[in-house]
């Protein structure tokens, strides 16, 4: 059965009709088209389809798409902004962060849940963030170096794509 | 070095802004109108005839258009053309708990899955092999019906010298057996691929492939078309490390499904499938029986690996002579006889992985070599750097030694950990352990014998300034593309960023045979250095005329073709291409690349030549505590010798990302199976085909890592770069355990080495059992007479003495000739 889900992606408002069983996933991926949200594992174990609901990273693959409903989600097409990169973004592609890149959209949604919500991360803090993200490629190193240089940015008061408004209880926390 | 602009210089990769904002298009985001969805139906059987497949019902399901079975697959394929011994989908028998059996195309993934599971398969159980002892002990049933007989795929032996009589004459004879667990790629991206039929009517498929010629090939004979009816192309792999160099089953079921259906067909395994898929590590048992002289100097050694194969072929007669291939170009080894063989047993797959055939017997090495350093008396680095190969030698088996940064690289680390204030000083629970290896710059022989270039690049110039540069190299997340796109803008003189790549699609670009055995940079690199050089000859006269000196003056650099004695006479780039393509028309170039003919001419001396080979030290320590055998990483000082890093930091990026997946293996990550229960019908099952159960580090696990590269250029690679993907794994594990020894004085020779091993260690040490955890012994194999050849530093020539004339044979043998395992 199709249901109707009215949300906002990425600041613009999306009404979709989607198979009722869909995850947020698939309904990003399928029917938004919004494909640069990634998929490893579809169990919650790799952290690759994470994306921001009302500023919470959540696993894309274990969220019903209808439990998005009236929510504001951010994938990674919606972390830059006014045609420039998010500071997050620009040091991830400059520093060696990405190398398949098929963990680098969840990893950068996760990062910037964390700089929206700790402004001075330590090194530790930044490590422990990221610990739900596999990456195979990196060994991670340049990964937090990358957070850390976003921050030295000015990713966490980044005026061009602040943190979304809170929104519904129950998501968040 | 001469001065450079691009080359060496810290940059942001080419396709990096695709990569950070969810651009780069994977085979999964390919979305096309029309197009259908395929799921595959896998054996549950480990070992079973095929007595029928009742399709009837899932053809009956809504939305299902098509149902395939074997019977539409007659024509087998496999990556090695001696090992051609898998159909798309089983026709007679199955051979894993995963082995396709049907499958069904659908309007959606749902629709396929329910079908799927509608599919009635009936089995004959067959005696199932769960691990070499079975295989070893009996004949019959044959997994399969070719190989050396029974369920041995493949026994080699060579022997270089009289190995028997270098023993005899040594020392010390140190003799250990030493196991190594397999273990998996794990990449991100689950494999993937989208068929279609385009409007000619011929077949394209996108595929997460590492390899798309090989696809090619393989698409063409099992599908029987023309291949030039075929273009295959690449998709930016998410991660490969060789689990997707081999053609696989799936690839071949859409490219059918599509052309029956003439609509686009997709298939993406789910994270269960691609630990079935597997062609990963080998489980190896090895043996080393080492003479060495009493200053520390080798005299002969005498290997044994036994390969767990699992149920195909795949690269597995390459990973084989890989077990025994690269002793020889790391240490000065004067005789040396190397026996290996493979059975076929009836799990996944093994194949390449990173380090393809080497990482275990690398292990094995330098854990004894901890041990002898242990009973000479002497320091482990010193001791090895009394041993390191010489440079521009061949080896006992005629490997070309090139470049060896080695030395270099072991007092790098030494300096830079304190080793010297650590080594068996450390308290108790605290240890340090070092280690080293080397590593192949791309396999000197191509899978396919011919005498046809490994690497080809072509190049086009524009009125607009603009470079494009086309070659059939995958990116897997190495960086070949901006490798390709760096040593072009290098040479012309622009940035790398005017420069556009077109790379890994057969229909577009010229062949290169793959992101496999960390051949792209040397191969592809040289092809882009010929080509952009050509390009620049073009260029420079037309340009050099009209500025009135001579052509060699010229420079190309910041975007302008200028007089390198009056810089400020010159033109734009674009100005310059413009004025040579009115001169001698449109202008397009090509370079390409094939490695230096082997001096090796036995059998079997196909696998292990390079151009060139990496080299690598480091230094681990851990923590260790005695009473749980829990090990940590605090630190690691890895010195890589690399030639030239043409981007350092992508070759950070390599260093970092194979001490990485090198403490995975060390510590955690094994691709273990385990028997179902007789009355669940006694399968043998992957034990945690999941991404949380199979564990891997996280980025609380990683350690600081110190870095070093020893830049001396080859003049063998393109502005003098050696290889980085993968060498850099290989001193790691063992660098772990000679670490554990270091800190609690018990050896684990056995990979992983889990806190489990470390404590039956303990206790056996507490008992007064010898302290250790590893295997016994090594099985008796009934090893055929080895290949006698002569070392050349003992008068050979390259040839066996005792081996029949080989011209008759040279396909056949031509198929061991190279091999994978891949960075990124």
């Amino acid at each position: 059965m199709k249901v109707r889900l009215t949300c906002t992606v990425n600041r613009e408002p999306v009404d979709v009709l989607a198979d009722d069983y869909k995850t947020l996933l698939e309904v990003l991926r399928e029917d938004l088209q919004l494909t640069g949200t990634k998929h490893g594992c579809e169990l919650g174990e790799c952290g690759a389809c994470a994306v921001l609901v009302d500023g919470t990273p959540v696993l894309s693959c274990l969220v019903l798409a209808v439990e998005s409903q009236g929510r504001q989600i951010m994938t990674v097409e919606g972390l830059a902004a006014d045609g420039r990169l998010h500071p997050l973004q620009e040091c991830f592609a400059n520093l060696g962060a990405a190398q398949c890149g098929y963990c680098t959209p969840g990893i950068l949604i996760t990062a910037k849940a964390l700089l929206d919500a700790d402004p001075n991360p330590s090194r530790e803090r930044i490590c422990e963030a990221l610990s739900g993200n596999l990456c195979r490629c990196t060994g991670y190193l340049q990964i937090v170096e990358a957070v850390e240089a976003a921050l030295r940015l000015g990713a966490a008061v980044d005026r061009r794509n602040p943190p979304l408004a809170q929104g519904k209880p129950g998501m968040n926390q | 070095m001469k001065t450079t602009r691009v080359i060496g210089q810290p940059r942001r990769r080419v396709d990096g802004r695709a990569k950070v904002t969810g651009q780069t298009r994977f085979a999964d985001d390919i979305i096309l109108p029309r197009m259908l969805h395929c799921r595959l139906l896998r054996s549950t059987q480990p070992h079973a005839r095929i007595v029928g497949i009742n399709t009837s019902k899932a053809m009956k399901v809504d939305g299902v258009h098509l149902v395939l079975t074997g019977e539409s697959f007659p024509i087998p394929y496999g990556i090695l053309p001696v090992s051609h011994d898998e159909h798309a989908l089983c026709r007679d028998k199955v051979r894993f708990v995963g082995d396709p059996v049907a499958a069904v195309i659908a309007c959606d993934e749902a629709t396929a899955d329910v079908a799927v599971n509608l599919i009635d398969v009936s089995y004959e159980p067959l005696r199932t092999f769960a691990g070499p002892a079975d295989s070893l002990a009996h004949d019959e049933p044959r997994i399969h019906d070719y190989g050396d007989h029974g369920n041995v795929h493949k026994a080699v032996a060579l022997q270089f010298g009289d190995v028997d009589a270098a023993l005899a004459a040594a020392d010390h004879v140190f003799d250990d057996v030493f196991f190594f667990e397999g273990n998996t790629h794990l990449p991100l991206e689950q494999h993937a691929s989208v068929a279609l039929q385009d409007p000619d009517g011929k077949l394209v498929i996108y595929s997460s492939t590492q390899t798309p010629h090989y696809l090619h090939r393989a698409l063409a004979k099992s599908l029987a078309m023309p291949a030039a009816h075929i273009r295959v192309i690449a998709t930016p792999n998410g991660g490969g490390f060789g689990g997707k160099s081999d053609p696989f089953n799936h690839e071949l079921v859409v490219a059918k499904a599509a052309l029956l259906l003439d609509r686009p067909v997709k298939i993406c395994l789910n994270r269960e499938e691609v630990f079935y898929c597997h062609r990963g590590r080998h489980p190896v048992t090895m043996r080393f029986r080492t003479g060495v002289t009493k200053d520390g100097k080798f005299t002969g050694l005498d290997l044994q690996t036994l390969l767990d194969g699992g149920a195909y072929g795949s690269y597995g007669v390459a990973s084989t002579f890989y077990t025994g291939a690269l002793q020889t170009v790391t240490y000065d080894i004067p005789r040396y006889r190397f026996r290996g063989c493979r059975v076929f047993t009836n799990k996944p797959p093994c194949g390449p992985k990173r380090g393809h055939g080497t990482p275990q017997s690398r292990f094995g090495q330098e854990v004894q070599l901890d041990k002898i350093a242990e009973h000479l008396q002497r320091d482990p680095a010193e001791l090895r750097l009394g041993m390191i190969a010489p440079a521009d030698t061949l080896t006992a088996n005629y490997l070309r030694v090139a470049t060896i940064g080695l030395a270099e690289c072991l007092h790098k680390v030494v300096d830079r950990s304190n080793w010297k204030e650590k080594f068996r000083k450390l308290p108790l629970g605290r240890g340090v352990g070092l280690a080293c290896s080397s590593y192949l710059s791309g396999a000197g022989l191509p899978i396919n014998w011919n005498d046809l270039p490994h690497s080809g690049v072509q190049l086009k110039l524009d009125r607009s300034g603009g470079v494009t540069v086309f070659c059939g190299a995958t990116e897997i997340g190495q960086g070949s593309d901006d490798v390709l796109v760096g040593i072009v803008a290098e040479i012309l003189g622009v940035d790398p960023f005017d420069v556009r790549a077109v790379t890994g699609d057969t229909d577009l670009t010229p062949v290169d045979l793959g992101s496999y055995s960390s051949r792209v940079t040397l191969m592809m690199g040289n092809a882009a250095v010929q080509a952009a050089e050509r390009a620049r000859e073009i260029v420079a006269d037309p340009v050099a005329a009209r500025l009135g000196i001579p052509a060699d003056r010229l420079v190309f650099a910041d975007r302008r073709v200028f007089d390198g004695e009056h810089p400020d006479r010159g033109v734009t780039f674009q100005e310059a291409v413009c004025i040579a393509e009115a001169c001698v028309g449109t202008i397009g170039t090509t370079g390409s690349y094939t490695p230096p003919k082997s001096a090796a001419r036995f059998k079997g001396g196909g696998v292990g030549p390079s151009p060139t080979y990496s080299y690598t030290a480091a230094v681990v320590e851990v923590d260790v505590d005695p009473d749980t055998g829990w090990v940590t990483v605090p630190r690691v000082w890895i010195a890589h010798d690399i030639g030239r890093a043409l981007n350092p930091t992508l070759v950070r990026g390599q260093v970092e990302g194979s001490v990485y997946m090198g403490l995975g293996e060390a510590l955690m990550e094994e691709q273990a199976f385990r028997r179902l229960p007789a009355r669940l019908s006694g399968a043998l099952v992957h034990k945690f085909p999941s991404m949380l159960e199979y564990k891997s580090p996280t980025s609380l696990d990683m350690p600081e890592i110190v870095t070093d590269l020893i830049e001396h250029p080859d003049p063998r690679g393109p502005f003098g770069a050696k290889e980085v993907g993968q060498g850099p794994l290989l001193p790691i594990m063992p660098a772990v355990a000679n670490a554990v020894y270091d800190a609690v004085g018990v050896r684990v020779d056995s990979i992983p080495v889990t806190p489990e091993k470390i404590l039956r260690a303990l206790q056996a040490r507490a008992a007064g059992k010898p302290a250790r955890s590893g295997p016994a012994s090594f099985p008796d194999i009934a090893w055929p007479a080895p290949l006698l050849v002569t070392p050349p530093h003992e008068g050979g020539d390259g040839r066996a003495s005792n081996e029949p004339e080989r011209r008759s044979r040279r396909k056949a043998e031509a198929g061991i000739g190279a091999a994978a395992g891949v960075n990124s």
